[in-house]
């Protein structure tokens, strides 16, 4: 049985926390143990699939032919964006959450990268769009796509998150009861490639007295943003390719500005126009949607860096244990100011915490994959992840979270998100 | 030939802002007709605000007509943006809204928190309506920023809004405003070449 199966392994692993968790170590030196570990709580394996009489189908014929674009397998069609369904009429702002939930590693794939759309998607003809450079520079410069194409370019694994991520957790009084790509799915980590704006900007000489520069997408609604120069100096590039192929028309194609570790709206998507400028010009989403209200009522606004964050997305809201046994806690953290320096779990509603594994590579400004072995007993737990980044900021409880802000402020939310196991096995939504 | 080659490189490659950065400089000239066409920025001091001018009567009309669908008939019905009024959870002046904000959460913002007058323009301009982008004269965009600031209580049911008068306009979000680390950091400036160089 389960349970004795169990037993056998449990003695020779030790608890590193409270609420079953594991000291990973010991999986090492055990080696085969791995896989006693991994059989413990499983039915025995004739029993599970029947005493088979025959090989499988697909063992015994021909396969199918392959396609010019590869797609998942027709088994994983659940895994999908889903989309933000609470303002259904405003077409215009379309927010597509990505399944972290079903995902591993740090590398979101291309067709899965959450996305939120304030004007729909231009359908953008490579042909004739230019980039444009303007404004307190000595030479306005247009770019085509070939021509840009051309130049050295750079890659780096960068997370994106929307400044509204998690909004949920951070305005509905009572824990929504909801899966993780819908509370806190709009982020996402890629490989993007292409210029340093720092290169193109040198090109077109910025000039002394220059401190701004607003970006602006050829979207309908022309979105526009201001940042700083010397955050696009600094490490802000202008991307072509997404995970080795050009961007997608949702994230931008055929160019996008990624400006890493800032929220979700300034790396403004179908790029076209940087007008440098010596003040911001107070866009509509730094003047509203994309501020904070503090608690005294005072508007924060240029105030993009996401902060530090984490999420465990196995096991996570509505998704359903089995049976008691051994699982892996899996989960990702990220920080707008670098890379990650710790993660730690904890099994018991925070009273103990355990180190948690970071995977490798561990970046700056891109999800990191921790994980923990686990041991449910088929108990009620509380499981919480909290990260710390190398500029040692943490993320705080939803508490100190909420004392920042006023009642209804609900972007950048980062607080400690805790997830309640249930007796059946039901995992959901928790304010711990 | 090496000399010749690195001679060639040198003529063709400009040096930029950093050492390891080189720009093969394919970027054209920029007309100035491609230029005006394009350059729709609008600052709160009123830089980039064209001529032309509309009053909050005429800015009525367009809102019932273009506009009133999307926000609802006095601005903050929703389901799009709301116009008029502060942000915030209750409202005295708007009883229903907890349960506007249950259906639509976003409508716990409001336009009337925006810092800048100017913004008004240069986002109707770029943006409204939404189903058709850019469609509005700049005639129109100053009646609707008139009758939106209107509806604000900010302006008499008389006025009309031009560049000079609309940068004038103070919104109540002004002295709400808190600068972040991206203001700070914008309003340092670049380093002197020197010291960037100093930096590497």
């Amino acid at each position: 049985m389960a349970g004795t199966g169990w037993t056998t392994v449990n003695t020779r692993l030790r608890q590193v926390a409270g609420g079953g968790l594991l000291d990973r170590r010991d999986f090492l030196r055990l080696g085969a143990g791995f896989a006693t570990i991994a059989a413990a709580g499983q039915m025995p394996i004739a029993q599970a699939q029947g005493a088979a009489s025959a090989r499988p189908a697909w063992q015994r014929m021909l396969g199918q032919a392959d396609l010019p674009y590869g797609q998942p397998s027709g088994h994983e069609a659940h895994v999908q964006r889903h989309l933000w369904d609470t303002t259904p009429e405003t077409a215009g702002f379309a927010g597509w959450h990505s399944p972290i939930q079903h995902l591993r590693g740090i590398i979101t794939p291309n067709g899965l990268h959450f996305a939120v759309h304030h004007n729909g998607i231009p359908d953008i003809d490579p042909e004739g769009h230019r980039l444009i450079i303007h404004g307190l520079v000595e030479r306005p410069l247009s770019f085509d796509l070939a021509r840009l194409l051309r130049y050295p370019l750079v890659s780096a694994i960068r997370f994106i998150e929307c400044a509204g991520n998690t909004a949920a957790n951070a305005l509905s009084p009572t824990a929504m009861d909801a899966d993780a790509q819908s509370l806190s799915g709009q982020v996402s980590c890629a490989e993007w490639t292409g210029i340093p704006l720092r290169v193109l900007l040198a090109e077109a000489g910025v000039k002394p007295g220059a401190r701004w520069v607003v970006a602006e997408g050829a979207d309908g609604g022309s979105h526009a943003r201001s940042l700083p120069l010397q955050k696009l100096m600094d490490d802000a590039v202008l991307a072509l390719y997404q995970n080795g192929e050009r961007l997608r028309p949702s994230q931008g194609y055929p160019m996008r500005l990624l400006v890493p570790g800032w929220e979700g709206n300034v790396n403004v998507k179908w790029l076209h126009r940087l007008e440098v400028t010596d003040q911001p010009a107070h866009t509509k989403d730094e003047s509203g949607l994309y501020t904070r209200v503090l608690e005294d009522g005072g508007l924060l606004q240029f105030a993009p860096t996401m902060e530090v964050k984490s999420i465990i997305t196995q096991p996570s809201g509505q998704q359903l244990l089995p049976e008691p046994g051994f699982y892996e806690i899996s989960g990702l953290a990220w920080s707008g100011r670098g890379g990650i320096r710790r993660v730690e779990v904890s099994g018991d509603g925070g009273r103990s915490w355990a180190a948690a594994q970071l995977q490798s590579p561990v970046l700056d400004k891109a999800f990191t994959r921790f994980s923990i072995p686990w041991h449910w007993t088929g108990g009620r737990h509380l499981l919480m992840s909290r990260a710390e980044d190398c500029q040692g900021q943490r993320q705080p409880d939803r508490k100190a979270w909420k004392a920042q802000y006023a009642r209804h402020s609900f972007n950048h939310y980062n607080a400690i998100q805790a997830w309640r196991v249930n007796r059946d096995g039901r995992v959901e939504n928790h304010y711990g | 030939m090496v000399k010749t080659l690195v001679l060639i490189l040198l003529a063709l490659w400009t040096v930029t802002g950093r050492a390891d950065d080189v720009t093969p400089g394919l970027g054209q000239p920029l007309s100035l007709d491609t230029l005006s066409l394009y350059a729709i920025t609008v600052f709160p001091d009123g830089r980039g605000l064209p001529a032309g001018q509309g009053s909050v009567a005429e800015g009525r009309v367009l809102y019932h007509q273009q506009c009133a669908f999307c926000h609802g008939n006095t601005g903050v019905e929703g389901p799009a943006a709301r116009l008029a009024g502060q942000d915030g959870l209750i409202s005295l002046r708007d009883p229903l809204r907890p349960l506007r904000i249950r259906k639509y959460p976003i409508l716990v913002l409001s336009v009337g928190m925006w810092p800048h007058a100017t913004t008004l323009f240069d986002y109707t301009r770029r943006a409204m309506p939404h189903y058709a982008p850019k469609s509005l004269s700049d005639d129109e965009v100053y009646a609707l920023a008139a009758y939106l600031l209107h509806l604000n209580g900010l302006l008499d049911k008389t006025a009309t809004m031009n560049a000079e008068s609309l940068p004038q306009v103070v919104m109540p979000g002004r002295q709400r405003a808190v600068m972040g680390e991206a203001w700070q950091l914008a309003e340092r400036g670049l380093p002197p070449p020197s010291a960037a160089q100093q930096g590497e």
